[in-house]
């Protein structure tokens, strides 16, 4: 039976993790490379970097990210975060990406999904979708760059749309519950991953184990995403893990 | 020295990685002729059965004549699926045809309503005893499987997994063996699996 995924999110800043970092005992805690070879002995099953900077030259500090973290692991790694061309994805990949994620550029122009999808193939392209519930009629509203800008489409929608233009995966995160450790929005990632057949990763307000169980069972996603809860170490991934599993959640232990 | 068929289709770095970190000796064949003094020969693969179609009547030669000679293959997800007769997901184009079969899209055999693409870690459930490719691996192991096509389960099966249905995750006949899922992303139990090909190639 396929096993929920539990991916940990490195948002990386000039070569160095920047959110939440504050695990004392490991001494280059804003490391990627070594942020991640802790998760991966913790049984980590997949790993984001988000690159949260914009410039020429931290893209090729990014470059050099993703290898240092690419090089010891063999698990599956996506890169994401100001991918706007062909090129740019080309470029993580490269660097030893297996997937890239796109938004607001796959947003813009519809069209680069496939054109990446035809180049890597659609396992290697993930849509991230920002998405914010709309107090008027209850439904949920995609936003571009990084939640500024309303996007005009319906998150439902959208996602199918990236399906049938070739995305693998899509990347679903909750503005609304980001960064409150809350519990992720349930609801938006049910709607969503009913509505397509390609695997959905919930992302945004993970906080205790029980968010995760709930967003695998009343979510129905297939996967979920958290930073700052592993950061921190608040949650081993081991624990979450079995913690899962003793609520009868497949998991890879 | 063990050749890594590139077929164009997708990207080679992830699986270069790996076998070189057990020890490989790789090169991409330029040519088939390249494949003379290959010791095994890996056929990775992404994407669509269509793009087998890149490795044309001189390279199945190639590659024929190095199996007639005892040489170990590996066959890496659509890499695996090219061993069989064909698949429907290209009806028109035929396989390498040296494993029986036939593959077929993920469901369409009924199976019970689960999301295809299978993506994500699965368990290995080990059919038969000695298999070399799956020496000192754990049925239950999981393996990262990202795929819509699968192999039909006959006597070459070594392991099988359910996703919605079963069907064969990792084949060996002989010296000609391939696995459905990633083992260059599937953890220390793909390694383990990427050291026993080469072990078979000596």
């Amino acid at each position: 039976m396929l096993s929920e995924r539990i991916i940990a999110c490195l948002d990386v800043r000039n070569g160095q993790v920047v959110k939440g970092v504050n695990f004392e005992g490991l001494r280059s805690a804003g490391d990627p490379a070594a942020l991640a070879r802790r998760y991966n002995v913790e049984g980590i099953d997949e790993l984001v970097i988000l690159d949260v900077t914009a410039t020429i030259e931290a893209r090729r500090a990014l470059a050099d990210t993703i290898g240092r973290v690419a090089r010891e692991l063999f698990i599956p790694l996506s890169v994401g975060g100001g991918i706007r061309t062909e090129a740019d994805a080309a470029a993580a990949v490269d660097a030893g990406a297996d997937k890239v994620s796109v938004n607001t550029a796959a947003l813009a122009d519809p069209a680069l999904i496939t054109r990446i999808a035809d180049r890597y193939g659609s396992q290697a392209v993930i849509v991230a979708i920002d998405a914010k519930r709309e107090t008027a009629d209850g439904r949920f509203a995609v936003y571009a760059r990084s939640g500024q800008r309303a996007a005009g489409r319906d998150a439902v929608e959208w996602a199918r749309e990236a399906e049938s233009r070739g995305a693998g995966e899509i990347l679903l995160t909750s503005i609304d519950r980001d960064g409150t450790k809350a519990g992720f929005d349930c609801e938006l990632t049910a709607e969503v991953s009913s509505a397509v057949s390609i695997p959905v990763i919930a992302s945004g307000g993970a906080g205790g184990l029980d968010d995760f169980v709930d967003v695998f069972t009343a979510g129905r996603a297939d996967a979920a995403l958290a930073a700052s809860i592993f950061h921190y170490a608040e949650t081993s991934v081991r624990a979450l893990k079995e913690h899962l599993r003793g609520r009868g959640i497949p998991v890879r232990i | 020295m063990i050749a890594l068929i590139d077929s164009k289709a997708g990207n080679l770095t992830s699986v270069k990685k790996a076998l070189a970190t057990v020890g490989a000796d790789l090169y991409v064949p330029a040519a088939p002729e390249d494949l003379a003094h290959a010791a095994g020969i890996v056929v990775p693969g992404v994407g669509h059965f269509g793009a087998t179609r890149a490795l044309d009547a001189p390279w199945i030669d190639a590659i024929l004549a190095r199996i007639g000679e005892g040489r170990p293959l590996l066959g890496i997800c659509l890499g695996m699926q090219w061993l069989f007769e064909g698949s429907d997901e290209a009806p028109d184009l035929p396989g390498l045809g040296l494993l029986s079969g036939r593959c077929y899209r993920l469901g369409a055999n009924g199976g019970r309503g689960v999301k295809v693409p299978h993506v994500g870690w699965n368990s290995l459930a080990i059919e038969r005893g000695e298999t070399a490719i799956l020496e000192g691996v754990d049925s239950g192991a999981q393996v990262y499987f990202t795929h819509s096509y699968v192999a039909p389960i006959t006597g070459d099966s070594a392991a099988v997994t359910e996703h919605g249905e079963n069907f064969a995750s990792v084949v060996q006949r002989g010296y000609i063996a391939g696995v459905q899922f990633h083992p260059e992303k599937s953890g220390e139990v793909g390694l383990r699996i990427l050291r026993n090909f080469l072990d078979l190639a000596g």
